[in-house]
C-alpha cells in the first residue's frame, strides 16, 4: 500500500523492484523460479526487519512525519462508535487542527480529541498542517471541562508539529491558552490518556497532554523542539537534525526509559501505515489496560496521580549551601 | 548578610572589571550617557527617556523586599546532564561558565520574605544565566516555591523571564511546563493570590506555563513578550509583523496582561494588589 518511500527504506524498494522483475521474467519465459523469489522474499523480510528494528531517532522522526501513517480521525474511526464530532471555542471559531467529541470507546461514553493532520493541499489548508490556533486548545479545553462533568474518560490524541507560530496565534494568545489547559488538566476528576500517534510537537503536543498516562507508538516521537530547530540553534546548521535528534531522547524507547511515556504501543513491520487497523487494535488494548487500572482509583487518588507523575519529572542534585 | 545577597558581590565585581570606572553607558534607546551610580540608583531605567536596562536578581529582590527579610530556598540545587548531550558545546561546560559568571547554580532564585510588612514567596529568573531557559532546576525551584507557599498560605509574585526551553535537557525541560502549571493550580484552589511580573523578554515555555497564570499579569514597558519569537513568525508565515508587535503594550491592548508597570512603580503595585487580595481572604 505505501507508495511513499523514505530515503532508509531504499534497500527494501531495490528488493521489491528485483522481485517484480522476476516474477515478469518468469512468466514471460514460462520458467518456473520458484527457489528463486523464495530466496529474494526472504531477503526483503530480513532487510525490512533489519531496517525497521534500528531505525535511528532521526528515521524515526521520519517515520512519524510519514504521510500515508493513520491520523487522529482514522483512529477515532477504528477504535470508536458513534462518535460525534463538537466543534468551536464559544469564543472566536472552530480550529480544525485540533477536532473532538464524545464517542463510544468499547462501548463506554468517552470524551475523545486530537491534533488533526491533513492528506492534501486542501485539508492541510483547512487543518493547518496540524499545527493549532489558540482557539483549537480553547476547544479542547471547553470538551475536557464537559467529559468532567458527565464522567467520561478522556482520551486524546496527539500529531502535531506543534502550536502554529503566528500573528494570529499570538494576538489571541497561544501561549495562555496552553498554559491554561496545563493548570487545568491537573483538576479532571476522570481518568485521562493521552497517545502520541505520530509528531509529540512541544507545547503544542502538551497542550492536551497532562494526562494520567503517556502512551506513545512505537515510531512516534516527543520532543521538547522540533529536531530542525534544536539543530538550527545549537549547532547553527539545520542539516544536523539527526544529531539533533540523537541527543533529544525523542524516541518512544528512550521516553520510556526516561520516565516520560509509560508504554510503547507497537506497530505493524514497516510502520502504522502498512496496516492501520492492527495498529489501532493494539492502541485500542493498550488504552483499555491503562483505562482499567485508573478505573480502580478514587477520585482524589487519580488527581493525586496525575500530579505525582508530572511532579517527579526533571534530574537535579542539590547541594548543601556554601556559607 | 545571608549567602543570597553576598553573592552580588561577585556579580558587581564582574561588573566593575566590565566598565571601569567613571566610564558612562549610553542608552541604547535614546542616546543618554549615564553613570553606573546614576543607573543603580535609578533602578537601571534611564532617567532621560524611562528605558529599562536588564536588571540583575540581587537588585531585583531588593526592589520587591523589605531590607534583611529574604531568605533563599534551594539555593544549591544544580542541573544535571540527563540526557549526556554530545556533538555541540557540553551542556556541563556552559552550566560552569555561566554559574561562575552569574555566581549563581541556575537560571532563578526562590525564597521567602517581607514586602511591606506582608510575608510572600518571591521567585526571580535572571536573563544572564542561560537565556533564563528552563530545564529541570527552574521548573522544581518553581515548582517548590509554588508549594511552599500553597503550605504556608503565601501569595507568591514571580518575576518572569525565558528565552526558551532548556534544549539540552530534552523532554524534562518541556515536563517543566506541566509541573509547574500543577502547583499553581493547587497555590489557586487555596484561594491564593499569584502576580507573574513579565520582564524583557518572556517567552515560549515559560509563557506557556506559569508566566499566563497570574491571577493578576502585570509586565514591565516594552518587554517582548510572546510565545513564537518574531523571528521564527516572520520565517514561518512570511507576514510582516506590526508595529510594537508582541511588546507588553501591545500585549494589554490584546487583553492579555493587566497593566503596564513601569519598574520605579512595581514594588508599591504589587504591595497594593496583596493587600486587596490577601484582606479579602480575611473577611
Ligand atoms: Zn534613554
Amino acid at each position: 500500500m505505501s507508495t511513499y518511500v523514505l530515503p532508509f527504506e531504499k534497500p527494501i524498494l531495490e528488493l521489491e523492484k528485483k522481485m517484480a522483475e522476476l516474477r515478469t521474467f518468469s512468466e514471460d519465459q514460462d520458467i518456473d523460479m520458484k527457489s528463486e523469489v523464495e530466496r529474494i522474499e526472504h531477503k526483503i523480510l530480513e532487510t525490512k526487519q533489519k531496517i525497521y528494528s534500528g531505525m535511528t531517532p532521526w528515521q524515526k522522526v521520519q517515520m512519524a512525519r510519514h504521510p500515508l501513517r493513520p491520523y487522529t480521525r482514522d483512529y477515532i474511526n477504528l477504535i470508536t462508535t458513534d462518535f460525534t464530532e463538537l466543534h468551536g471555542d464559544r469564543l472566536y471559531r472552530d480550529d480544525r487542527a485540533i477536532i473532538g467529541g464524545v464517542a463510544r470507546f468499547q462501548g463506554r461514553p468517552v470524551m475523545i480529541i486530537g491534533t488533526q493532520k491533513g492528506r492534501d493541499t486542501k485539508s492541510n489548508l483547512e487543518c493547518n498542517f496540524g499545527c493549532p490556533y489558540p482557539e483549537g486548545y480553547r476547544k479542547a479545553l471547553r470538551l475536557m471541562k464537559m467529559a468532567d462533568k458527565f464522567g467520561m474518560p478522556i482520551l486524546s490524541l496527539i500529531d502535531t508539529p506543534g502550536a502554529y507560530p503566528g500573528l494570529e496565534s499570538e494576538e489571541r494568545h497561544v501561549a495562555e491558552a496552553i498554559a491554561v489547559n496545563l493548570r487545568e488538566s491537573f483538576l479532571f476528576k476522570v481518568p485521562f490518556i493521552s497517545v502520541v500517534i505520530g509528531e509529540g510537537g512541544s507545547g503544542g503536543a502538551l497542550g492536551i497532554g497532562v494526562s494520567n498516562r503517556i502512551l506513545i507508538l512505537e515510531h512516534a516521537y516527543y520532543s521538547v523542539i522540533s529536531p530542525e530547530g534544536c539543530a538550527a540553534i545549537l549547532w547553527k546548521d539545520r542539516a544536523y537534525a539527526d544529531k539533533a535528534a540523537e541527543n533529544l531522547k525523542i524516541t518512544a524507547q528512550d521516553l520510556t526509559n526516561n520516565g516520560i511515556a509509560d508504554d510503547i504501543i507497537s506497530e505493524p513491520l514497516g510502520g502504522a501505515h502498512h496496516d492501520p487497523e492492527a495498529t489501532a487494535k493494539n492502541l485500542a488494548e493498550c488504552v483499555s489496560k491503562h483505562l482499567a487500572q485508573l478505573d480502580a482509583m478514587t477520585v482524589e487518588e487519580r488527581i493525586q496521580d496525575r500530579y505525582d507523575k508530572f511532579r517527579a519529572m526533571g534530574v537535579f542534585e542539590e547541594q548543601a549551601e556554601e556559607a | 548578610m545571608s549567602s543570597f545577597f553576598s553573592r552580588r558581590l561577585g556579580f558587581t565585581r564582574t561588573r566593575k572589571k566590565d566598565i571601569p570606572k567613571g566610564v558612562f553607558t549610553k542608552c541604547p534607546s535614546c542616546g543618554e550617557m549615564l553613570s553606573q551610580a546614576d543607573l543603580e540608583k535609578n533602578l537601571f531605567v534611564c532617567r532621560a527617556c524611562g528605558y529599562h536596562f536588564p536588571m540583575d536578581r540581587v537588585s531585583r529582590v531588593e526592589m520587591l523586599t523589605d531590607p534583611d527579610t529574604f531568605e533563599e530556598w534551594d539555593g544549591g540545587m544544580m542541573s544535571k546532564d540527563p540526557l549526556k548531550f554530545t556533538g555541540t558545546d557540553s551542556y556541563e561546560a556552559k552550566l560552569k561558565s555561566n554559574q561562575e559568571k552569574t555566581g549563581f547554580k541556575d537560571a532563578v532564585s526562590t525564597g521567602h520574605a517581607k514586602l511591606e510588612g506582608r510575608a510572600i514567596g518571591l521567585g526571580v529568573m535572571d536573563f544572564s544565566f542561560l537565556a533564563a531557559s528552563m530545564g529541570s532546576v527552574v521548573g522544581e525551584k518553581i515548582t517548590r516555591l509554588i508549594e511552599k507557599s500553597t503550605e504556608r498560605d503565601l501569595p507568591v509574585v514571580l518575576v518572569c523571564t525565558s528565552g526558551g526551553a532548556r534544549m539540552y535537557e530534552g523532554m524534562f525541560s518541556l515536563m517543566q511546563m506541566a509541573k509547574t502549571s500543577g502547583a499553581l493550580a493547587r497555590h489557586a484552589q487555596a484561594g491564593l493570590p499569584y502576580i507573574p511580573i513579565l520582564t524583557h523578554p518572556t517567552t515560549a515555555g515559560v509563557m506557556a506555563s506559569f508566566a499566563t497564570l497570574g491571577d493578576v499579569i502585570l509586565a514591565e514597558p516594552q518587554a517582548l513578550i510572546g510565545f513564537a519569537g518574531p523571528r521564527v513568525i516572520k520565517e514561518t508565515t512570511l507576514q510582516d509583523l506590526p508595529e510594537g508587535f508582541q511588546r507588553s503594550e501591545f500585549l494589554k491592548d490584546k487583553g492579555l496582561i493587566d497593566r503596564v508597570v513601569p519598574r520605579g512603580e512595581l514594588r508599591k503595585t504589587v504591595a497594593n494588589l496583596l493587600d486587596v487580595y490577601m484582606d479579602a481572604r480575611e473577611v
